[in-house]
């Protein structure tokens, strides 16, 4: 249950780019097609969930019992750089068609704060592995959607009769205002 | 061409001409998340200025010394550490403020400002021409957070600076202190800046149009101010 419940926080209720502002470059910058959203949507969900696993081994097993917490920062934005070039070169060698999918996103996904958040929310909130992977999987659900309900708004938004001044990403934020409106929605769920 | 660029210049553009939130679209997330009261965002954009500055000037100094296949993950291991630094100072001097910016603090390291001037500017100019640039580039997030909480707290709370400005009638926008709000005002300073800039521009265009095109009748002056 217990599972259950930081699953739904991660993915709607306290969904990290509506409600944490986590990943609001990606947000911006990619939700322009929605099938682009989706992939990049998936990528990172799979990055988060591993970045999720090592980030508590990390943690559990070498910062804390050498009393190196003060060394997080650079430990956690190290390994996450060196997973995301890890996760890109297994990917390129096993599926060629979901690489060039993937693109130019796979790297971008290294400077995500959603990513480097998400290891810093779990050494936080002291989480077990099983919460952990949970917790980052719920996350990557989150953004999935954020992105890509935004990435089927912008598609209708591209008819819209929008200011000149506010085209892009202005009308893109206060799109994301109304959407994070709608999310707030889901806070009695829990 | 880069060398005429005067050092007042270098500092300068980055508060308006090259403003990182608003003329370059970088690092919204921190932006977004800590501009609950001015306070907050001040204190934010000051520790992103030091990381900034100390940054741009490491990596500047160290610059022709970084094979070019490494420099991002240099440039990351440089700020990670003067973040490690703003993060435990933060957290043994003021507390409190630490704990109200959350997890913001650490999440500089991946502030794309930072690392787009160190990429930009930085791996490209003399220490002296990177600090300012930087300090520039503090200067416009200061500002943008200073103004973006100043407002959010003041229709959120009526307070300003935790001084009551507005009086007791005024119901508070709830919503201004909410994520939603963050957004909406961010997208609506964003929208009036574009404009004001689109204005300028064209405003600009059809003086040079006038100045050296000498007109030969009314309506070609209409038509090139319309184009």
């Amino acid at each position: 249950m217990n599972l259950f419940i930081i699953f739904i926080s991660a993915a709607v209720v306290n969904n990290f780019v509506l409600a944490y502002f986590l990943g609001i470059c990606p947000f911006v910058g990619v939700s322009n097609k929605t099938s682009s959203a989706v992939s990049m949507g998936m990528a990172t969900t799979f990055v988060l969930v591993v970045t999720a696993i090592v980030s508590y081994f990390i943690y559990a097993f070498i910062l804390v019992p050498f009393h190196l917490e003060f060394l997080q920062i650079p430990s956690f934005i190290l390994v996450i750089a060196s997973l995301v070039q890890f996760v890109e070169m297994v990917i390129k060698k096993v599926s060629q068609p979901l690489y060039r999918a993937l693109g130019i996103y796979l790297p971008l996904i290294t400077t995500n704060c959603a990513i480097l958040g998400l290891a810093l929310f779990i050494s936080m909130r002291e989480y077990n592995l099983l919460e952990s992977v949970v917790f980052g999987f719920g996350a990557g659900v989150g953004f999935t959607l954020a992105l890509s309900l935004m990435a089927g708004i912008r598609e209708e938004l591209e008819l819209a009769d929008v200011p000149k001044g506010f085209q892009g990403a202005p009308i893109t934020l206060i799109v994301a205002g109304i959407l994070a409106m709608a999310f707030m929605g889901f806070a009695g769920i829990i | 061409m880069k060398k005429q660029v005067s050092l007042t210049k270098e500092f300068v553009k980055g508060i308006w001409e090259i403003n990182p939130t608003f003329k370059q679209l970088l690092g919204f997330c921190p932006t977004l998340a800590v501009t609950v009261s001015a306070m907050n965002g001040i204190a934010m954009a000051l520790a992103t200025t030091f990381v900034l500055i100390f940054s741009s000037l490491i990596i500047s100094i160290v610059r022709k010394l970084i094979p070019d296949q490494v420099r991002i993950a240099t440039y990351i291991v440089i700020i990670a550490s003067f973040v490690t630094i703003v993060d435990l100072v933060m957290k043994a001097k003021f507390p409190e403020l630490s704990k109200s910016l959350g997890p913001f603090i650490p999440l500089i390291v991946v502030n794309c400002v930072i690392l787009g001037r160190a990429e930009a500017f930085a791996s490209k100019n003399n220490p002296l021409r990177s600090f300012l640039d930087a300090l520039g580039n503090g200067l416009g997030i200061l500002l943008v957070l200073t103004v973006l909480g100043g407002i959010r707290e003041i229709l959120g709370s009526r307070m300003i600076f935790g001084v009551t400005i507005l009086p007791q009638a005024f119901e508070p926008w709830i919503i201004m202190i909410l994520p939603a709000g963050a957004f909406i005002t961010l997208g609506l300073l964003l929208g009036f800046s574009n404009t004001y800039t689109e204005r300028k521009k064209r405003l600009e265009r059809e003086e040079l149009l006038q100045k050296y095109r000498p007109a030969k009748s009314v309506n070609e002056i209409k038509e090139g101010g319309a184009a």
